[in-house]
């Protein structure tokens, strides 16, 4: 009952603040709105018993790209500008809505098959084992490192001056 | 509630972070969109792991490896278009054709 009401406003919440970072002309509040659209998500997370998940959403989502996109909105200044459409505007919005309803149709009509176990109540230290036993995914999360510094260096390369 | 309300709520956000990719001007509103729709990738991935493997947490680990992903996107994507402003005083996405013939 309790996880109904939480999803119910976590949805809306989400979606709301979606539909704001597309629609407001303000840039600057656009980025506020796509905040609060990450930290619903870290709630939503929390609703599916995923909390080492919604900790990392908030770090990682909420603490560290939210920054990069405000700082890239100050770097840049077309805020007085605003984010204006371009000549896309129905034929985009007639492709999403047929994209979201053949998505719904789709859900609704395929039977999943839903276990009936208990979901993990910690999940930190299960989510450890499973990344880094034996035929884990200790591959994966090399070529995860690999791939940051690779992003890092290149970030640095890009915005340096010259 | 079930896994079904997860789906649909990922597909709806998807849609949005769809439309805004393909409409808007501003080239750091479109690559917010791209993150509504990384996350909303991450909530599907998790709803599924939380109703059909819910001792297996498959869905999580994948959930984990698109954050890492979607956080050296924005990086070198906010790079680019610092580096693009500082040539070409502009972000905006149908202004910047230098590669365009």
């Amino acid at each position: 009952m309790g996880l109904d009401i939480a999803f119910w406003v976590l949805a809306a919440v989400i979606v709301v603040a979606a539909l704001a970072v597309v629609t407001l002309r303000n840039v600057f509040r656009a980025a506020i709105s796509l905040i609060l659209c990450f930290v619903g998500v870290a709630g939503i997370y929390i609703t599916l018993s995923a909390d080492f998940l919604a900790v990392i959403q908030v770090l990682v989502y909420v603490g560290g790209i939210s920054v990069l996109i405000l700082l890239a909105i100050f770097l840049t200044r077309d805020v007085p500008e605003g984010s204006q459409s371009n000549r896309l505007r129905l034929p985009a919005f007639l492709m999403a809505s047929i994209l979201l309803a053949i998505m719904v149709f789709s859900v609704m009509n395929t039977t999943f098959p839903v276990s009936s176990q208990k979901p993990i109540e910690q999940t930190t230290g299960a989510l450890g084992q499973m990344i880094l036993r034996d035929s884990g995914y200790i591959l994966p999360l090399e070529i995860a490192g690999v791939l940051l510094l690779a992003a890092i260096l290149g970030a640095i390369v890009m915005a340096r001056e010259k | 509630m079930g896994l079904q309300n997860y789906l649909v709520l990922s597909s709806v956000l998807f849609a949005i972070g769809l439309y805004g990719a393909l409409t808007k001007r501003n080239t750091i509103v479109i690559l917010m969109s791209i993150e509504i729709m990384l996350n909303a990738a991450n909530v599907a991935l998790v709803a599924f792991s939380r109703y059909i493997t819910p001792t297996l947490l498959t869905g999580q680990v994948f959930a984990i490896f698109v954050i890492v992903v979607a956080a050296a996107e924005a990086a070198v994507g906010l790079a680019i278009l610092i580096s693009v402003y500082r040539n070409r005083k502009t972000i905006e996405s149908d202004k910047i054709d230098l590669l365009k013939w």
